[in-house]
């Protein structure tokens, strides 16, 4: 730990951050933990990367059939989502940040927004779903196909959209959770989290990586260019 | 190599990336609209959409995730799952070097010059 650090905490009166008894100090510890979630994320990778496989391969063979259905999509829907998730990783980042600077009330109040946020995009992305319900364009029996090209190929795309999209919301779902986890503990001064930034450190990094997914989403399904 | 992970960094470094994520994102939508290279061929704003995608990822990896001050090893992880990603599209090449056996109901419309012929139909019962 560097002087400067050690002369802050003095200052401010805090504790150090807890050893626990299986590492042999605190840089390998957080080097540990912080692996550890990227080992996770390779994962996550790995499991949108299928995904993200058979949409390129799909679009590159009914490229006319994905422009056509993505006209139905509204972008400026998309767009405000984008911004929402994009703003909601800034205050997942600030909310790391005041963890780092043992700052408990910006943490919480950062946390906050960042679920404020997360639930703003659900209710968005509800909102988009539900149009597409009504307009019955929701592979199934039911997917009704008034186009150019051809309904199979239509209701592909469609199948991708809700399938990727689906994927991802329920992503925000989960770090909805694990965030008012992370809240309610951090409050609680738990053992746990107590005088460690590295909790909240990594469910920003599942966080972030949530954003990642959505940066890729967004041009792939909404910006299609002729 | 020992670094510090208690160091703050300065909020105008978070400031700073959420500004350019949100440039690069407008200019994403903009150059959807607007037709990049030759008529009827729309490569150019695929490779223009995703290059600001990946830009805005590696943006978010670095400052975001803090991969920029990371140790070796949390580097190695980070690259290890993205390299892993571009791999993957080597399956294309299953794909790209056959040829193409339509499904059924699935054949390209019989106008199209460059479709090969229908597969054959199973007699009606």
């Amino acid at each position: 730990m560097s002087m400067k650090t050690e002369a802050l905490q003095a200052a401010h009166g805090a504790e150090e951050q807890p050893l626990h008894h299986q590492f042999e100090e605190l840089p390998q510890q957080n080097e540990s933990y912080v692996v550890g979630m990227w080992v996770f994320l390779v994962t996550e990778i790995m499991f949108f990367g299928g995904m993200f496989l058979a949409y390129v391969l799909y679009r590159w063979r009914y490229s006319e059939a994905w422009f056509e259905a993505h006209t139905k999509l509204d972008i400026p829907l998309g767009t405000t989502n984008t911004v929402v998730l994009l703003t909601s990783s800034l205050t997942m980042a600030l909310a790391v940040h005041f963890a780092q600077l043992r700052n408990k009330r910006l943490q919480l109040a950062m946390l906050g927004a960042t679920i404020g946020l997360a639930c703003v995009f659900l209710v968005i992305k509800a909102f988009e779903w539900s149009a597409k319900f009504q307009h019955g364009l929701v592979p199934g029996p039911n997917f009704t196909w008034e186009g150019l090209v051809p309904a199979p190929q239509a209701q592909l795309f469609y199948s991708l959209y809700f399938g990727m999209t689906g994927l991802h919301a329920l992503h925000v779902i989960i770090g909805i959770v694990v965030i008012g986890v992370l809240a309610l503990l951090t409050a609680l001064d738990h053992p746990l989290v107590k005088n460690d930034f590295i909790p909240t450190e990594l469910v920003g990094l599942y966080w972030h990586f949530v954003d990642i997914v959505g940066i890729f989403l967004f041009p792939l399904f909404y910006l299609i260019p002729k | 190599m020992k670094i510090d992970h208690s160091h703050a960094h300065p909020i105008s470094m978070y400031l700073k990336t959420f500004f350019a994520l949100l440039v690069l994102m407008v200019l994403t939508v903009v150059m959807a609209f607007v037709h990049v290279g030759p008529e009827g061929n729309s490569v150019l704003n695929n490779l223009i959409a995703m290059a600001i995608a990946v830009t805005k990822a590696v943006l978010v990896v670095l400052f975001f995730m803090h991969v920029k001050f990371s140790t070796q090893l949390t580097k190695f992880w980070a690259i290890l799952g993205f390299l892993w990603f571009l791999l993957m599209f080597i399956m294309f090449a299953d794909y790209t070097t056959r040829p193409r056996e339509y499904i059924r109901g699935w054949e390209p419309a019989a106008e199209d010059p460059n479709a090969p012929a229908a597969l054959p139909q199973p007699p009606a019962r």
